[in-house]
């Protein structure tokens, strides 16, 4: 690279500057698409509503990315391609649930129970299925297909107990509120507090604190970080109990602001995968910024299509990416 | 149905329903059809080491372009059958050609992916396929438009001509059950034989070693195509049986959850072996219906509950299977290879 520029007395064309530097920083690339896309929708719909769709988008959003930092964790130090996950979000909304509907408790009491309930279901499995699986070096299919069968199972507890009816939470899905012209239901609002605050908490203890510096470190090689000195047992735990209690936050959430069925996970769940691939596998803060970034995507996608087909935008966005960049926008080839 | 207090005992009913002829030919169909749906995954994941988890997607293309040529562009039953097959064939090339190149997660979950746009299209394009309303036969009229009315004449011929010399009062669906184990019988041969075949081995070499297979000189990306166009046809065929069983196409009967039934029948059945799917289908099969002609008591036992029981039964031999016996009941262990 040194040797390159050396060679070249001449200081290269801006427009060949930018090219590098979107070699070397993919993500400007995805931010240039993004800002391109933006324009072209002010310009053809306006700007109120882009400014509308796309704040519904990130309460959307904050779900998704709720829901992939812990899948990307899990996967990326695990090597765990978790298809439970979905199934993990439907249990922690039926758990808020059985608080605040059938209990009658208030909805923060629920959340902060799905959270734990759901946190304590990763450990329960970890120390059941996942961590005997990797003592006994079980490959990626065997790994994959049992997940698909947890994920199996914990529907058809939820199914068994609560049945297939749509079932909501206890509460205000009517009042709205106004501000700059945009209009956004109040439960959506609430749900875009929660999820970004949660999500900027997450992405600052991931960075600052040990415990987040060492989930990266595992998730970036486990053996060395064991080599390192890590207790990468005690860090996995850990991992566990994050990506459950988060992936019980986001459950809540969707149930909140749509409603409670048994599948409701499950669908979540390749929009979720697509967040997790976009980000980079293990890459925490490229899932977070990815879930957001698609759940704008998808909404904004109703301005121009028929919102039905909607839930499509997020495997399309997944297709494509697998086929130009499945290293995902942040990452490395080096992780192929 | 009856009210008699036998029926409150759930083990007074079992052998009752076992005997029953109605139960076997209704899990033979459903066990064929899956047994096909499965030897394709087989191929792709057992013999290939490529995990299709879209599999879904190619019964969805062959059934509903069967049905959609037949209902809305009047072509003869006997000719959409081909044109299915091709166009599913064609799809899994179209998706494969980029996907394929991918590690085997980034395939899987690509797949999945792909299989839901699919049903989504499905869902969606009410227009061709109709929508969640489904994919009816016209049968009010005169004009008597239905796929399966090509199929009612052999089905009916086959029961008059040949069954009723041995069984004097066959049943209707008996004919489908017939054609369903002929077709698995044909391809468990054709595959078996084609896997001894040289083209076989190089399939084999790709899954233990694709970068070895490479230096050979092989074009592996070919060859994992061939694979996933073979399991796409497989697929479609798959699907014709799924829509003569059901006379109806609906987009939820085309769920990953269908894909993932699949997966369970040939973990059950055994890696790298295709007779074994076919004992690994009629097993699930048989377990899974028999909670739907078994009449278990309705309180705890709900329709809904017996969908969860199902689901649960699958669930947990995933799990016991992963944990314990990975190859499965007829599979070698040192054939299962995929992901380290």
């Amino acid at each position: 690279m040194e040797a390159g520029q050396m060679t070249q007395p001449v200081p290269p064309a801006i427009r060949e500057r930018l090219a590098e530097r979107m070699r070397q920083q993919p993500w400007l690339g995805a931010v240039a698409v993004i800002v391109v896309i933006f324009l072209a929708l002010v310009a053809g719909e306006g700007l109120h509503d882009v400014a509308q769709t796309g704040l519904n988008g990130l309460s959307l959003g904050a779900i998704y990315a709720l829901g992939a930092v812990g899948l990307t964790l899990v996967y990326g130090i695990l090597k765990l391609v978790n298809f439970a996950h979905g199934d993990f979000l439907t249990f922690g909304a039926y758990m808020a649930y059985l608080v605040n509907v059938t209990w009658g408790a208030p909805l923060v009491v629920a959340v902060f129970w799905a959270m734990v309930a759901t946190a304590l279901l990763g450990i329960l499995f970890e120390r059941l299925l996942w961590g005997p699986m990797r003592a006994k070096h079980a490959g990626f299919l065997q790994l994959i297909l049992m997940s698909i069968g947890l994920a199996f199972l914990i529907r058809a507890v939820v199914q068994w107990f609560w049945g297939t009816e749509i079932r909501t939470l206890d509460i205000n899905r009517t009042d709205t509120v106004d501000f700059l012209g945009l209009r956004i239901g109040q439960t959506e609002l609430i749900v875009l507090v929660i999820g970004v605050a949660v999500l900027v908490g997450v992405g600052f203890m991931l960075r600052v604190t040990l415990l987040g510096k060492r989930m990266r470190a595992l998730s970036d090689d486990l053996d060395l970080a064991e080599t390192a000195g890590i207790d990468t047992r005690r860090v996995i735990l850990y991992t566990w109990v994050f990506a459950g209690a988060l992936a019980g936050l986001a459950g809540v959430l969707a149930g909140s602001i749509t409603d409670l069925r048994p599948e409701l996970g499950f669908e979540l769940l390749l929009p979720i995968f697509a967040a997790v691939i976009l980000g980079g596998i293990g890459d925490a803060f490229g899932a977070l910024v990815a879930g957001l970034v698609l759940g704008v995507m998808t909404e904004w996608s109703t301005l121009i299509i028929d919102a039905r087909w909607k839930v499509a935008v997020g495997f399309l966005v997944l297709l494509i990416v697998l086929v130009i960049r499945p290293q995902g926008i942040f990452g490395r080839a080096k992780a192929l | 149905m009856s009210l008699d207090p036998g029926s409150m005992l759930p083990f007074a009913v079992t052998l009752e329903s076992f005997t029953d002829i109605d139960f076997w030919i209704s899990v033979g169909i459903i066990a064929g059809t899956y047994t096909i749906v499965a030897l394709g995954l087989q191929l792709n994941t057992g013999f290939t080491g490529i995990v299709n988890f879209g599999q879904a997607a190619f019964m969805a293309i062959g059934a509903y372009t069967m049905a959609i040529l037949v209902l809305k562009a009047g072509f003869s039953f006997w000719l959409s059958l081909p044109i299915a097959v091709l166009a599913a064939m064609l799809f899994g090339v179209i998706v494969g050609l980029p996907s394929l190149r991918l590690r085997a997660d980034y395939f899987a979950i690509a797949t999945i992916a792909m299989a839901e746009v699919v049903r989504l299209f499905a869902q969606n394009a009410r227009g061709l396929t109709g929508g969640n309303q489904g994919l009816f036969c016209n049968t009010g009229g005169d004009t008597s438009v239905c796929y399966p009315d090509a199929w009612r004449d052999l089905s009916d011929s086959i029961n008059e001509n040949i069954v009723s010399n041995i069984w004097s009062d066959p049943d209707t669906l008996f004919p489908l059950f017939l054609v369903v184990w002929v077709t698995v019988g044909i391809a468990v041969v054709a595959l078996s034989y084609f896997q001894g075949t040289p083209w076989g081995r190089v399939l084999r070499a790709i899954r233990e070693d694709e970068d070895a297979a490479l230096a050979l000189g092989k074009n592996t990306l070919l060859y994992k195509l061939q694979s996933l166009a073979i399991s796409a046809c497989l697929g479609a065929i798959a699907g014709f049986f799924l829509a003569l069983n059901l006379a109806t196409l609906h987009p939820i009967d085309f769920e990953p959850l269908v894909t993932f039934f699949a997966f369970s029948v040939l973990i059950l059945g055994g890696m790298a072996n295709y007779k074994g799917v076919a004992v690994g289908a009629v097993l699930f099969w048989a377990v899974l219906e028999a909670t739907r002609f078994i009449e278990l008591p309705d309180p705890p036992f709900t329709e809904t509950r017996i969908a969860a029981l199902r689901l649960a039964i699958t669930g947990l031999l995933l799990i016991g299977l992963m944990a314990f016996r990975p190859q499965g009941m007829f599979g070698k262990r040192q054939e299962m290879v995929i992901g380290e």
